[in-house]
């Protein structure tokens, strides 16, 4: 990989997450009813920040939860190596919630399309939004974001690598140019 | 750490790493028995075959909720009432499942290696659900998964095994299994249960209940098998269990946490005391619900590196 562009750093993804998490709280009139939940890896990390941030202006908790999409995704027949399955954690009721599902990059789609298969078998939200922090577009499937960090035009032969410190040891996005050799 | 196997015969030949990986992907699975609708898509569109030539009430029934919470079709074939009562062949009969387009079976048989024998001998997978005295792989990994949720590890932890060892594959898968993790085995019988060269699997042997359960950590007490007993090992079922039954007495002085572990179905009164069956101590039924989890994460991954092997080839 070939670092070409740094999108946000450690400071801006922390404006962008405090916007998204007001946002959040203007659309849904409060906490009242409110749960979010993150895909793991990163997106479940992204969860529980947002969940502080609401905390810091409402000074009130909502329920975060970490979903693992392993088990739904439509390409386990065709991908090479094996994902290794991880937990599923929401210790709450989602039904007559508005849930936010969070997650770190919206691309083709397809994982918040297992995302959502896997919500239905929890129960059934009153409302499902979706949060994410980078949007590159080339979406696959006829989904939008109602959150957005940052909207980033990508072409199809880069990547965007969001690395979180909870993770990767360190907050920063960037966009890098697939190695072709 | 990367799954390869196509077929689950035994921990035997499984290196600690893919035992652990296992337990791991049993943990993320137990979730799923908990959920409202108790069910992910992961083997949509697969078929199991659970292929029984023994009589298994708990085993099958396990691997079938296993399977059905993955979403997979299944179909139990008895022997009782299939064609091997017409003298089919063990392999023939698999060559039939396979021809079925069926993805992965499910094999219980009373000969040692047979499941070994009929994956050699197919292309989809094969899991081993007990093969006659030699593995029993799925009841070793839930026992193992329960210590492990119990008391948070292996490395270092103490268990006894208790009963007929000679004839038992739960014993065997265990030793192999527990013995990876660092675990320190004890087995315990009357002489004539133990088998010969045990002691060169790593493991204590000892003649006394007491002993063995001093110290330990846990008890995985064996199903006296009195029905299949043709030699008649022990004189009487009462001699046996004042000698070797687990009683509330013999847990006096143990650890608090001492587990109680049986893969069933249980003998009260001649292995195990229906107070200690029923105790504080016993997590018999967390076993079970144990079970799904681990199927359920066996079933995944063989699936999975079948997938692998089709496109590497």
């Amino acid at each position: 990989m070939i670092e070409k562009a740094k999108i946000l750093d450690q400071a801006a993804l922390n404006r962008a997450l405090m916007r998204i998490a007001h946002e959040i709280l203007e659309r849904n009139k409060g906490t009242g009813d409110l749960c979010l939940v993150g895909i793991r890896t990163r997106g479940a990390y992204l969860a529980r920040r947002l969940g502080d941030c609401i905390r810091r202006i409402e000074n009130e908790d909502v329920p975060v939860g970490a979903l693992d999409i392993t088990l739904y995704r439509d390409d386990l027949t065709l991908i090479a190596s094996q994902p290794l399955v991880h937990k599923t954690e929401i210790n709450f009721d989602i039904n007559d919630k508005n849930l936010v599902l969070v997650d770190d990059v919206l691309y083709t789609g397809r994982t918040v399309r297992a995302a959502l298969d896997a919500l239905i078998d929890f129960g059934r939200p009153k409302s499902i939004q979706l949060a994410v922090l980078i949007d590159r577009g080339h979406r696959e499937l006829p989904l939008r974001a109602d959150y957005a960090g940052k909207n980033i035009p990508t072409a199809d032969t880069e990547t965007v690598e969001v690395k979180l410190v909870e993770c990767d040891g360190k907050d920063e996005v960037i966009i890098a140019a697939k190695d072709t050799n | 750490m990367e799954w390869t196997r196509k077929h689950l015969l035994g921990l035997e030949e499984l290196d600690r790493q893919e035992v652990e990986l296992i337990l791991a992907t049993a943990d993320s699975f137990k979730e799923v028995s908990t959920r409202a609708i108790k069910k992910v898509p992961a083997l949509r569109g697969q078929t199991v075959v659970n292929l029984f030539y023994e009589p298994s009430t708990r085993t099958r029934v396990s691997f079938e909720v296993a399977a059905k919470r993955l979403s997979a079709d299944v179909i139990n074939i008895a022997v009782e009432t299939s064609s091997v009562k017409k003298g089919e062949s063990l392999i023939d009969t698999g060559r039939n499942i396979q021809a079925l387009r069926a993805d992965i079976i499910v094999l219980r048989h009373g000969c040692s290696g047979a499941a070994r024998l009929l994956s050699r001998h197919l292309d989809i997978s094969v899991v081993n659900a007990g093969d006659g005295w030699h593995e029993h792989p799925t009841q070793a990994l839930l026992d193992i998964f329960t210590i492990k949720e119990k008391l948070g590890r292996i490395e270092g932890v103490g268990v006894a095994i208790v009963g007929d060892i000679a004839h038992s594959r739960v014993a065997r898968s265990n030793i192999w299994g527990l013995s990876k993790l660092g675990a320190k085995v004890t087995v315990c019988a009357p002489k004539m249960l133990i088998p010969a060269a045990i002691e060169e699997l790593g493991v204590r042997v000892t003649h006394d209940i007491d002993d063995a359960l001093k110290g330990a950590d846990a008890v995985n007490v064996l199903r006296m098998q009195f029905e299949r007993d043709e030699n008649r090992a022990f004189p009487s079922q009462l001699e046996y269990f004042k000698k070797y039954g687990i009683t509330q007495e013999r847990l006096e002085g143990l650890k608090n946490n001492f587990l109680v572990m049986h893969p069933g179905p249980l003998n009260r009164g001649i292995e195990i005391s229906s107070e200690v069956a029923d105790g504080a101590n016993s997590v018999i039924l967390e076993q079970v619900t144990n079970g799904i989890a681990v199927r359920m994460a066996v079933l995944f991954l063989v699936s999975r590196a079948k997938e692998k092997d089709e496109t590497t080839h």
